[in-house]
């Protein structure tokens, strides 16, 4: 039978089995508590981004060009990468948000024109926000009129209450409603090689023979040039590394965190883009082929979904477009703010009472209340307002990173962690693309404009 | 009252009258003083720019400064560490407001004018950190010095003396070279100092653990969000960060160290003397998220036979941790627990009263490794101040405190 010793020394072995798995398991632990604490920032910043506006954008490249303009969503997705991981490094190895380095760097002046068109440029992105929200409760049938000021309300006071958090992560929760249009897409089945055949530029493509029969090689003219720059302008906006850096920051990401913070931002990126593109797919089969070339409404753009919810399509379609937009509109004004006040030297903060950070509160409502107003006031011109919103963020995007790039190449702030060489090209040539993609849209709906007043 | 934007730029001219340059920055020395504006900064064209002293200006106004000597008295301008240079190192720049306990960005600096054997002199005495000198910076060159004025009169002053003003300085020689000491600081609470802490940059934060003396040192990470303290302590030098470590409670150091990587942790331990590191090792051990990882070793014990008088008399004998002196634990003859006893109840009882008749009644305690929530339950079931964690043969391990369960429950 058993003996006293030999199970004492069994009780032994267990113990040190027991403290050698331990053992093992510690870096292990650590490094998920890690990987959960540090997730967020860039998944966030890339999926914000596929708001009302991005939305349109991409419905409308779909069922305009179809195929034709997936070549850009690989270039697109370095550029943002690339611009999105120089502020998430900055913020973890400065420690200081990118308002912040501006402001200490380049004097007050410069911080104060630079926040003033930050500021001006968010608020037609909470306009823009707003107007996906008149969209989407036309679609349900419910009056702008009613929607847009609860919509309104409703961000203003889960923000001030402190919830905003809890809601953030509810909304990303939600963003599972893009998955539609994935399955939509799948549904409609499109010729996927040639698809994703037309994920390398048909330009270059079309010198292949065997491929040439495939491709749709689109014609570079304005109308192009003008979507183009739409895709990368509500893809790639200004607020993304004011509120990244700001998060780095925030969450305590240090050098030793970085990578995994550099993960989240990879990781962000692309799901971003592969949304995209299954947006582009799917619109592409069934507006494109269909001849439906131009989403002017949000009923054209739920035909989208048809494949998938059939005749609630267009119900599927406006809570995604709600909970975008609402997701969106709950975290731009309150970044502005944050970054505005900070640079400028305001208190700041919702843990401050009203009285203590009386600029910080003006400003972040007057961001909400003034965007949802001007939506009621100018709901016709709901088209103009959401184009116009991109163009302002396309003049104010290459401001915003030739600072980063001048910031982060600072061997005194950055030391090591400058750019390397291979870096730097990669992020000028897709600056200077973003220059003249900008001016050319800028030039297009300017002359637009005049063309056609009514917008 | 002059301020540094007004005096930035100003046009200089020697003593017959000839044009110099223009202030382009200046700066204050604090090794001499600490709010004289020492130098001036005077650059004209490709010339090589120059440097006036403080007595060589005869007067200053917003916009023109006269010296008192000739331009070949000036000497060339060198760099020097050793001094402050205001609009590099101060406008724009973060500074810690030791007055308002706070983190403040520099809009603007207040001068005054100070005659001195014929020289005027500048002193900082204030700092702007509010809109008026916003607005000025915004506006100077710009709109006429008049309506500045005007406009800045109408706006809410918010400023900082400059004895108030901690400069924030990461490097540790320029630190020495330009007097920077962190005395001020060391006079705050440790919770304050350490919410100071959160708003400035890793490199901030570095310089100011490293000059504070171990025991505020200590305090300060006490009260830091962990995974702050294990970014400063990882970075310190080991022998620093383990005689910051020393003089931490050592459940506060098993925290800190729990959150470190294997061999800095085992690093620091082994900096620590014997006895301390013995006691955060056995803290380490135990899961955080249980009564032991919870609990204090560092406690006060008596003999439950003992006399009220018998137990004041030993504690004033004895270097007693005050933070630990809430609650006394009780022990049997065969060293096992048997009751707690408040101090509140020791210095109300008579003189010859045995300590084991005023124990807390139920007789609690609790297992090193029973979950935290058992622990807050009890706390919040019995409004505990204090409860004792006991090894299966009933001998006490540690304490938690009730401070201990408020950390956790906020966390």
């Amino acid at each position: 039978m058993w003996s006293r010793e030999s199970l004492e020394a069994m009780g032994e072995r267990w113990t040190q089995r027991v403290q050698r798995v331990r053992d093992a398991l510690r870096p292990f632990r650590r490094r998920i508590v890690l990987f959960l604490a540090v997730v967020g920032p860039g998944l966030i910043v890339s999926n914000v981004d596929n708001d009302a506006g991005g939305i349109y954008t991409y419905a409308q490249s779909g069922a305009k060009y179809g195929n034709a303009v997936l070549w850009s969503l690989i270039p697109m997705t370095i550029a943002l990468y690339v611009s999105l991981e120089m502020c998430s490094r900055m913020g973890a190895f400065t420690g200081k948000g990118l308002s912040d380095l501006v402001r200490e760097e380049f004097g007050f002046r410069v911080t104060f024109f630079l926040m003033a068109a930050v500021v001006v440029v968010n608020l037609g992105n909470v306009m823009a926000e707003f107007t996906g929200v008149f969209w989407a409760s036309e679609a349900m049938g419910v009056s702008r009129f009613i929607s847009v000021p609860i919509a309104a309300i409703l961000v203003w006071v889960l923000v001030v209450q402190g919830t905003a958090k809890v809601v953030e992560r509810i909304f990303l929760a939600i963003c599972v409603v893009y998955f539609a249009y994935v399955i939509s897409a799948f549904l409609a089945k499109p010729d996927w090689l040639i698809s994703l055949l037309h994920l390398l530029p048909p330009q270059l493509m079309q010198y292949v023979p065997t491929v040439k029969p495939f491709l749709e090689v689109p014609k570079f003219d304005a109308g192009y040039a003008v979507i183009l720059a739409g895709l990368v302008g509500t893809t790639i906006a200004p607020w993304q590394h004011f509120f990244l850096q700001a998060a780095v920051v925030e969450k305590r990401v240090g050098p030793r965190q970085y990578p995994a913070t550099r993960n989240d931002v990879l990781v962000g990126s692309i799901s971003c883009m592969v949304i995209v593109f299954f947006i582009i797919v799917c619109t592409a089969a069934t507006l494109h082929v269909k001849g439906i070339l131009d989403v002017d409404n949000a009923g054209t753009a739920a035909i989208a979904l048809r494949p998938l919810a059939g005749k609630f399509a267009s119900l599927l379609f406006a809570i995604g477009l709600l909970n975008a937009s609402l997701f969106a509109a709950s975290i731009l004004p309150l970044s502005t703010s944050y970054v505005v006040c900070e640079a400028l030297g305001f208190e700041s903060g919702i843990d401050r009472k009203f009285g203590e950070a009386k600029i910080f509160y003006a400003l972040y409502t007057a961001l909400i209340f003034l965007g949802a107003f001007m939506v009621l006031a100018f709901g016709k011109f709901a088209n103009t307002i959401l184009l116009w919103s991109q163009v302002l963020n396309g003049f104010l995007l290459p401001a915003v990173l030739i600072f980063v790039l001048i910031l982060v190449n600072r061997k005194d702030l950055m030391g090591d962690q400058v750019n390397s060489r291979g870096f730097n090209w990669v992020a000028w040539i897709s600056t200077i693309a973003m220059i003249v993609l900008t001016l050319v849209v800028a030039y297009t709906s300017i002359h637009d404009l005049f063309a056609h007043p009514a917008g | 009252m002059l301020t540094a934007t007004e005096l930035m730029g100003a046009k200089t001219y020697d003593a017959q009258g000839n044009y110099v340059g223009k202030v382009r920055e200046f700066f204050v020395e604090p090794a001499e003083q600490p709010n004289r504006v020492a130098h001036f900064l005077l650059s004209r064209g490709s010339f090589q720019p120059l440097v006036a002293r403080h007595d060589q200006v005869a007067s200053i106004e917003a916009g023109k400064l006269e010296l008192s000597v000739p331009e070949r008295a000036l000497e060339a301008y060198l760099p020097n560490e050793g001094w402050l240079a205001v609009t590099k190192d101060l406008l724009d720049q973060q500074i810690i407001d030791t007055a308002g306990r706070k983190v403040v960005r520099v809009n603007d600096l207040d001068l005054t004018e100070q005659r001195t054997n014929g020289n005027v002199e500048l002193r900082i005495t204030q700092v702007d950190v509010g809109l008026p000198g916003a607005v000025r910076r915004l506006l100077q060159g710009i709109a006429p010095q008049r309506m500045i004025r005007s406009l800045q009169n109408r706006l809410p002053a918010r400023t900082i003396r400059w004895e108030f003003v901690n400069l924030v300085e990461p490097d540790p020689l320029r630190r020495l070279k330009l007097r920077i000491t962190h005395e001020k600081l060391e006079d705050l609470h440790p919770a304050d100092l350490a919410d100071i802490m959160e708003d400035l940059s890793p490199a901030e934060r570095q310089g100011i653990i490293s000059s504070l003396d171990e025991e505020t040192a200590a305090a300060v990470l006490a009260e830091l969000d962990a995974r702050l303290t294990t970014q400063i302590v990882e970075k310190l030098d080991p022998e620093k960060a383990a005689d910051i470590l020393e003089e931490m409670a050592p459940d506060a150091a098993a925290d800190v160290l729990g959150g470190l990587p294997k061999e800095t942790s085992d690093e620091l331990l082994d900096e620590m003397p014997g006895q301390e590191a013995n006691e955060v090792r056995e803290l380490l051990e135990f899961d955080p998220a249980t009564a032991g990882g919870m609990m204090n070793t560092d406690f006060v014990f008596v003999g439950d036979k003992s006399t009220r008088d018998e137990v004041l008399e030993w504690m004033k004998e004895q270097d007693l941790n005050l933070d630990q002196l809430d609650t006394i634990v009780l022990l049997d003859g065969g060293a096992q627990f048997s009751g707690s006893v408040p101090v509140a109840r020791l210095l109300l009882a008579g003189s010859n009263q045995v300590l084991n008749e005023l124990k807390m009644e139920p007789l609690l305690s609790i297992q090193p490794n029973a979950d935290e929530k058992d622990v807050f339950e009890l706390f919040d079931k019995y409004n505990l101040r204090m409860l004792t964690v006991v090894d299966e043969d009933g001998r006490p391990l540690g304490v938690i405190t009730v401070d201990d369960v408020v950390s956790k429950l906020l966390k």
